[in-house]
């Protein structure tokens, strides 16, 4: 292995890293939502400082290899797409926070239903974000591919989700702050599985080397 | 970016004396008026190719060609081509600077007195057309009856650069020009192959993949005498379709 094998190689690896804190933040802020947990919400808040790091520090590890080594064809495409992925991963972990402060929110009021589909959303763009993270670091066209087509799951679910959060705003207008918060959630896992999706896309890029962004139907915004 | 073929080899075979198959079934060509690289391990035929274009071989009789390179429409390689003539319009720049020894005027004035040009009116306009498009005129105008050989050799390059384009040819060879040359040296060459090509067809063989993938706008990969890969520059280093052509690039070989 050459040295600049090595740096690739850890450079993989600490988007890995930071793609497992990421995945920790999704799960740990619906449990701080669906088990009313503060403390389990606040971490998740304080933990996302280090996702920022990495996003840093992954962005000038990837500008630093590509002054330096003038990475070419698949080194290259492997850089590019690591520089993406941060920004994708980052943005989610903004989103766990998000969800987390939503659930300290709601944790102060009383429960308005039993959480069902909202912690289906989280397991399948956890999931998502795993698979697209396992088949970038493979070269898994096939797994992104897969990680694409999940992305509709979390769509339909969160568009059941809006709908029965309206009918109980249209029931009970005492509900509209708790179910509004709640949709708030929705949208925020369904943005982290469009994030996912993004990382899946450029897996297919890092393989191909052809963008094929913008090129599915437009998935219809639910 | 694409268009015209200028130069087309079909079906390359080219042989060292001795039997020595150095180029096998090379098909290759190039555009008019863009820069194509060859680039590939040393040994590999690069620069066998780049001499066969302008029958640099001929130099050893028992070198042996076969296939076909056309040039505007005609064989190059066949028996009734005249060769000093063929060079004029497919010229070549090596990769030490060769300036000759006499004033830089005459260095550039020296292909044009072959060709019969004595008018010193003419020649001057030429020696200074040649001059100023090889980027030199600034540096050089004022001491044009200087030796050649009191020139940095960044600046003999140009100097020779120039005299290859004073007898006005349509295609320029360059074999590894800046190899010899500091990195100020070598981006001013640089420019001025990118400037050139508004004017004339470039083939260029370099080892520094870097300039291949800064000037050229095709860039062929050549590995055993074979031509592995051919394709626009930018797809070669972002995503080549071959896996040897993917090991050379990223520095994998072997």
């Amino acid at each position: 292995m050459t040295v600049f094998d090595e740096e690739l190689q850890h450079l993989k690896e600490k988007l890995l890293k930071m793609g497992s804190l990421v995945e920790d933040a999704i799960k740990n802020s619906i449990h701080a939502l669906v088990d009313r947990d503060n403390a389990l919400a606040a971490k998740v808040i304080e933990n996302d400082r280090i996702i920022n790091t990495f996003d840093v520090e992954i962005d000038e590890e990837s500008i630093r290899l590509i002054a330096l080594k003038q990475p070419r064809a698949g080194d290259l495409r492997l850089i590019t797409t690591a520089m993406k992925i941060t920004t994708d991963l980052e943005r989610m972990g903004d989103m766990a926070v998000n969800i987390a402060e939503r659930a300290l929110e709601l944790n102060e009021e009383p429960i308005l239903k039993p959480y069902i589909d909202i912690p289906k959303m989280s397991q399948i763009a956890q999931g998502m974000t795993r698979d697209a993270l396992d088949a970038f670091v493979r070269k898994d066209k096939k797994l992104a591919t897969d990680v694409i087509m999940r992305d509709d799951e979390v769509d339909d679910l969160k568009h059941d989700v809006l709908q029965e959060l309206a009918f109980f705003m249209a029931q009970d207008p005492t509900t509209v702050f708790r179910a509004m918060k709640i949709s708030f959630v929705a949208t925020y896992l369904e943005r982290i599985a469009d994030h996912a999706t993004n990382i899946a896309e450029m897996v297919i890029y890092l393989v191909e080397g052809k963008i094929i962004r913008h090129m599915l139907p437009p998935a219809e915004d639910k | 970016m694409t268009g015209q073929i200028e130069l087309e080899a079909k079906n390359l075979n080219f042989y060292y004396s001795g039997n020595i198959h150095a180029l096998k079934q090379v098909s290759f060509f190039a555009y008019k008026h863009n820069v194509t690289a060859l680039i590939g391990p040393s040994g590999c035929g690069k620069t066998t190719l780049l001499r066969c274009f302008n029958r640099m071989h001929d130099l050893y009789p028992k070198n042996r060609y076969e296939g076909e390179i056309v040039f505007q429409g005609k064989n190059i390689l066949s028996k009734d081509v005249d060769v000093i003539n063929l060079r004029s319009r497919i010229g070549m720049v090596f990769q030490k600077p060769t300036p000759f020894p006499m004033t830089i005027f005459d260095n550039v004035a020296y292909g044009l007195k072959l060709k019969g040009i004595n008018k010193r009116t003419e020649l001057s306009e030429r020696v200074e057309k040649a001059l100023k498009n090889s980027a030199i005129w600034d540096e050089v105008k004022d001491k044009l009856n200087v030796s050649a050989y009191e020139l940095s050799g960044g600046q003999q390059q140009r100097l020779v650069i120039a005299r290859a384009l004073a007898v006005e040819p349509e295609v320029l060879l360059f074999d590894e020009p800046t190899s010899a040359l500091d990195p100020i040296s070598t981006s001013k060459i640089e420019e001025l192959l990118v400037q050139l090509k508004s004017k004339i067809t470039i083939i260029i063989v370099t080892h520094n993949m870097q300039q291949a993938a800064r000037i050229s706008d095709f860039t062929g990969f050549v590995m055993l005498g074979e031509l592995i890969e051919f394709d626009k520059t930018d797809k070669m280093f972002t995503a080549p379709s071959e896996k040897l052509t993917e090991e050379y690039i990223t520095g994998r070989f072997g």
